[in-house]
């Protein structure tokens, strides 16, 4: 398997809070791993740091074999480092079509383009149109996105991380905010997702992380404290110490 | 209603260049009512042109890109500064002279490009009312350049194409500031429906998104304060070469303020809104003031105030959407 992201030792404080500590794993090409830990345990910051969002107080992240450490945020996309967000960040004024078109069209680095019609262009517009229909939105193309409830955006988020066709795709708590019924819209579009790109997914719902992920890595206290398969998790001590008995004990409850 | 259409609904089928071309013809109409309506008042009628000028170029970068600015005169003023004294060097031709405009624009949008883009919210406000401030200063000091406050006289452009000759009733500056106006206006319209504007409204609206998709956003926000100087430029010639003056005021900063106000009365992010906030504003005040000298800037006062009161996105917002909802209930009934 081709390795694609490596993260050395990557360790992130704030001040004397050490929010991840000497973190290291790795994804190759067809990956499909899940990050999960207890609330406050860095999920969300180690994102951050992988995407450039935040830099890393110490430590080395290698993608396809260039160090990207001190990298910008769009310069890491543009290699094919994406993410989505936990809590959606659209273009809120506007169309759902707008906001993938102008995905699909800064993949093609045609946003310098002065006089073309945007969502029009050939190529682009099939092309949102295949991604708003993968999520089932495709009824929404020419609503402003302000407009739409909460879950729907949320797949619009997945439709923008698609659309820019990524080696490595980071997916911040995809099903979170999603309504039950429109939950399995997820999986199918994780399902069409290529298959030899990697990909590292931050989520709470334990369901979604048994279907989706081969891999699990656990983080706890900003540290990883267990990497192995969906199955293995369930039984290490440690994991359930940390994570897994308060998570049962609230799934029983409900 | 394709003329009225916001840039957030989506683009009805028609012919190539539906829209550029209705724009067009509607802003052409306006000017051609204007004309005939008003036959004494076209050095207004003028200036209100070379001010729509400025205000779409306003909105450019305040609509479209989200960047605050009260120093927008200054691209105004430097370049009705250029070209008064590229005419007043003997370069006479009205349409070369609108080419010194743009260049200098171009130039100044730059400059505050780089500096204001740079940065957000209340600071960017700051630092565009600073260097407003500078360049007015400066246009005061370099008296030998700009006439100081006497103002810059003794601009007398030659006949446009050789032919129409700038005529006391204004009559050929008009025609010549709407053609200018026209043509502006569909580019525009044009551009701002391109990847590279709906980029700068994803920019404005989130601009960590924006990054994420992989755009750098400072470089793409110099572009179009690139873009936004041109049009102000084409605003500061036009006013240097129908009236023959430049004065202090044009980079001051009550014309930076003065143009943010008519932007917001039409609406940001919709040059419709431009147009038609500088329409208003300009033909409000002009009447006011002629009936009552004394108490019109109260007047004005209070219009504003009953317009953001009653239409806080602009009149053209609540108009299309009053227009729209007549109209269901009409398909309805």
């Amino acid at each position: 398997m081709t390795l694609l992201l490596d993260v050395q030792a990557v360790s992130k404080s704030f001040g004397g809070l050490h929010v991840n500590e000497n973190v290291s794993f790795s994804l190759s090409a067809g990956d499909r791993v899940a990050l999960i830990g207890p609330n406050g345990a860095g999920k969300t910051t180690l994102v951050n740091v992988l995407t450039g969002d935040l830099p890393p107080t110490s430590g080395r992240l290698i993608f396809c074999g260039e160090d990207i450490t001190k990298l910008s945020i769009e310069n890491r996309v543009q290699r094919g480092l994406a993410r989505t967000f936990q809590i959606t960040r659209l273009f809120k004024t506007l169309t759902a079509a707008e906001n993938v078109a102008l995905a699909v069209m800064q993949r093609r680095r045609i946003t310098s383009r002065f006089f073309s019609p945007a969502t029009d262009l050939p190529g682009v517009r099939e092309e949102w149109q295949e991604l708003l229909s993968i999520l089932g939105v495709s009824h929404l193309a020419h609503r402003p996105v302000a407009s739409l409830a909460y879950g729907q955006q949320r797949l619009l988020e997945m439709a923008i991380g698609l659309a820019l066709h990524p080696k490595v795709l980071l997916l911040d708590e995809p099903g979170a905010g999603v309504p039950h019924d429109e939950a399995p819209k997820i999986l199918e579009a994780l399902d069409r997702l290529p298959k030899d790109i990697a990909v590292l997914m931050i989520e709470h719902d334990m369901d979604l992380v048994f279907k989706f992920a081969k891999r699990v890595l656990v983080l706890a206290g900003g540290r990883l404290i267990f990497e192995g398969t969906p199955e293995s998790v369930t039984a290490d001590h440690e994991v359930r110490r940390a994570y897994l008995g308060s998570y049962a004990d609230a799934s029983r409850g409900s | 209603m394709s003329m009225l259409q916001t840039s957030a609904t989506p683009r009805s089928a028609g012919l190539p260049l539906q829209r550029e071309l209705v724009g067009g013809l509607t802003v052409a109409v306006l000017g051609v009512v204007g004309y005939f309506l008003f036959p004494d008042d076209l050095a207004f009628l003028t200036r209100l042109v070379a001010l729509a000028l400025l205000v779409l170029s306003l909105d450019l970068v305040t609509g479209y890109c989200g960047i605050a600015t009260l120093g927008h005169a200054a691209i105004f003023g430097v370049a009705a500064y250029a070209a008064g004294n590229a005419c007043i060097a003997g370069m006479k031709d009205p349409i070369a002279l609108l080419g010194v405009g743009i260049v200098a624009g171009v130039a100044m949008g730059l400059v505050s490009g780089v500096l204001i883009a740079r940065f957000r919210q209340l600071p960017q406000l700051v630092l565009s009312i600073a260097f407003g401030q500078l360049i007015a200063a400066l246009a005061n000091k370099l008296s030998s350049v700009t006439g100081g406050s006497d103002g810059l006289a003794g601009i007398e452009p030659a006949p446009v194409l050789g032919i129409f000759g700038f005529d006391l009733y204004s009559r050929t500056a008009f025609v010549f500031s709407l053609t200018v106006l026209v043509i502006v206006f569909m580019v525009l319209l044009r551009f701002v429906n391109s990847p590279f504007g709906l980029l700068c409204r994803g920019i404005r609206d989130d601009d960590l998104r924006a990054r994420m998709i992989g755009a750098s956003v400072y470089p793409r926000l110099i572009v179009m304060y690139c873009v936004s100087g041109a049009v102000a430029g084409l605003g500061g010639a036009l006013m240097a070469i129908t009236t023959g003056v430049v004065g202090l005021d044009s980079v001051g900063f009550e014309r930076s303020a003065e143009a943010l106000v008519m932007l917001v009365l039409g609406g940001t992010g919709n040059l419709w809104g431009g147009l038609v906030g500088t329409i208003i504003f300009q033909i409000f005040a002009h009447v006011v003031s002629a009936t009552n000298p004394f108490h019109w800037i109260m007047l004005v006062g209070l219009l504003l105030i009953l317009i953001v009161v009653f239409a806080p996105r602009g009149i053209v917002y609540s108009a299309v959407t009053l227009f729209n909802r007549m109209f269901r209930r009409e398909v309805a009934s």
